[in-house]
């Protein structure tokens, strides 16, 4: 049996008396899309949140490969291979393009400790971020600064930071949110295109694109995982439809 | 081509201070805006890159200052005093930097604060090594590779070259990988943490270095002044080290030399002329942060911009109105 890309088991977290997630459990396989649904509140961002490392879960394991996640703080986690994009976006606005880009790759650089070479000089790395821009059709905009780009360019470099890295396993927090209907065409080829040593796990709600896009759906409520399966399981569920549409 | 010729013409300017000036008050002056310049320029390491308020930098003049005193007073030739000077000041400022750092925000701003007052209080208190409020003497500026530094024209190059070693270093620093990782975790420590960087320790390091750079100003004031006490270190010099940084424009390179020079010569000059000099410079702060909220450097650099613009469009526009 191989081993899971991503294997969370058992994992709670409790804000105050508020559960927000409840012994939720799921594997995801190497190089599987996998949609997590649910409505507002059900807890999806905690479980990214609580993936990364930025809170600290009560209870439970999460696996990376088979290494536990636990205790690692969040930049390590990164260095295994793990990476992620915001649905509130959070970019450095007062730089260029470029900058946000090479600060990504910087994260996995050694010479991020390097407070003596000239950052502009290290050529290799603008090429290379040059190159993660022209991936998400930002090439042209590379010079520009965020502050001056629109809210679907920014998107777009939100992934660029999260593909520069070669992540093994991406989670993509709403990468349509707040999106026009051709911009969000053109996220999904660019989603599409993403070679299948990534495994992805998304949090969408335009459900036309999510699952199109995923193999395997899970549905969350209230922190707990109330269905779990293929596209078709999942939408023929009764329990989907009471969370989405009411009893 | 115009950045270089601006950077000769500064050398040039600060090469011939000794020549322009002439008086010894005034050289000693400009030796004392360079160190207090240097000073600025450490804390604005941390607060201007790093987004870290210090309100204890004055600490590390006190460690480096007593450290470089006793140890000479106790036998060892200047330049062991001063290496084990700003050796054991900067180690200071790997504890302290422990400390603060396990807080953010006001929580650090209030625990360098404390510590800067630790510092002080042993100052004050420990009369048998420090000389308590009476302060203690230093015995005699050090012969550096035999040049006598004595007058004040030769200090004053002596600290020019300190400065201007500390200076490119510093200016490395801003450019470097080192110094965008350190600007990424002021603006989105969240964000630098999920890229993988190591936010704590970005910080902390920085935390290192500016107390690095303090011990060596520490030590320049100790040579300058010959004479340490604990007013010298005070939570009023903290503060003071810290607007200059403010006020010439946090997170410039220049901005921390220009507010040094201004503070050091309103303290100093202006001060023989006008008995209400605190009155005056905080007049003067108070108008740079209404007008250039960013500091003087940054709002002066805005305006330039603003008005040259302006003037191409007046130019402009003349051209185009035959055109009509």
């Amino acid at each position: 049996m191989t081993t899971a890309a991503l294997e969370v088991a058992h994992l709670s977290k409790r804000f105050g008396g508020l559960p927000a997630t409840k012994d939720v459990s799921l594997s995801v396989m190497p190089g599987e899309r996998r949609l997590i649904i649910g409505p507002n509140g059900a807890g999806k961002t905690t479980l990214f949140n609580l993936i990364t490392g930025d809170l600290t879960a009560d209870a439970g394991s999460v696996r990376l490969f088979g290494q536990e996640l636990m205790g690692m703080p969040t930049q390590q986690r990164v260095h295994l291979g793990l990476a992620r994009t915001y649905q509130i976006l959070t970019l450095f606005p007062r730089e260029r393009l470029a900058h946000n880009v090479v600060l990504s790759l910087l994260g996995l650089d050694r010479r991020r400790w390097n407070p003596w070479s000239i950052l502009t000089a290290n050529r290799d790395l603008y090429a290379n971020a040059h190159a993660s821009l022209e991936r998400v059709g930002l090439a042209d905009a590379a010079e520009r600064i965020v502050a001056e780009t629109s809210y679907g360019e920014r998107r777009r470099l939100e992934l660029a930071m999260a593909l520069a890295q070669k992540p093994k396993l991406l989670l993509l927090d709403e990468p349509l949110a707040g999106l026009s209907q051709a911009e969000r065409q053109a996220v999904r080829a660019l989603l599409d295109a993403i070679p299948r040593d990534v495994t992805i796990v998304m949090i969408e709600h335009d459900m036309d694109t999510a699952l199109a896009f995923a193999e395997r759906i899970t549905v969350l409520h209230y922190g707990e995982v109330i269905v779990e399966g293929t596209r078709a399981e999942v939408v023929a569920d009764p329990r989907t439809r009471e969370v989405y549409l009411g009893d | 081509m115009t950045r270089i010729l601006a950077l000769v013409l500064c050398a040039l300017a600060l090469l011939a201070v000794p020549w322009i000036i002439g008086n010894e008050f005034y050289v000693n002056m400009a030796s004392q805006v360079l160190i207090y310049a240097l000073f600025a320029l450490s804390i604005n390491m941390m607060l201007g890159y790093g987004g870290m308020v210090s309100l204890g930098h004055a600490g590390y003049l006190g460690i480096a200052g007593y450290a470089c005193i006793l140890a000479t007073i106790a036998g060892y030739d200047q330049l062991t005093a001063a290496i084990f000077a700003i050796a054991l000041s900067t180690a200071a400022a790997a504890f302290f930097g422990l400390l603060s750092l396990r807080a953010p925000g006001l929580g650090f701003i209030m625990i360098t604060l404390a510590l800067g007052q630790i510092v002080w209080g042993i100052a004050y208190r420990a009369n048998d090594l420090t000389g308590g409020d009476n302060g203690i003497r230093h015995p005699a500026r050090p012969m550096p590779f035999g040049f006598d530094i004595r007058d004040a024209p030769s200090f004053y190059y002596f600290t020019l070259v300190v400065f201007v070693i500390a200076l490119f270093f510093i200016w490395r620093f801003s450019r470097s990988p080192f110094g965008a990782s350190l600007t990424g975790a002021r603006d989105q420590p969240r964000r630098m943490r999920m890229l993988g960087h190591n936010v704590w320790l970005i910080r902390w390091i920085t935390f290192v270095m500016a107390g690095f750079w303090a011990s060596v100003a520490g030590v320049l004031y100790v040579y300058y002044n010959l004479f340490l006490s604990p007013h010298a270190i005070s939570l009023q010099q903290s503060a003071e080290i810290l607007l200059m940084a403010i006020l010439g424009g946090a997170s410039t390179l220049t901005g921390p030399i220009v507010g040094a020079a201004i503070i050091t010569l309103v303290k100093n000059v202006v001060s023989t002329y006008v008995e209400r000099w605190n009155t005056l410079l905080g007049i003067i702060f108070v108008v740079v942060i209404m007008f250039m909220p960013y500091g003087l450097v940054p709002g002066c650099t805005q305006a330039w911009r603003r008005w040259q613009n302006h003037r191409k469009r007046r130019k402009a526009t003349p051209a185009s109105e035959p055109a009509q």
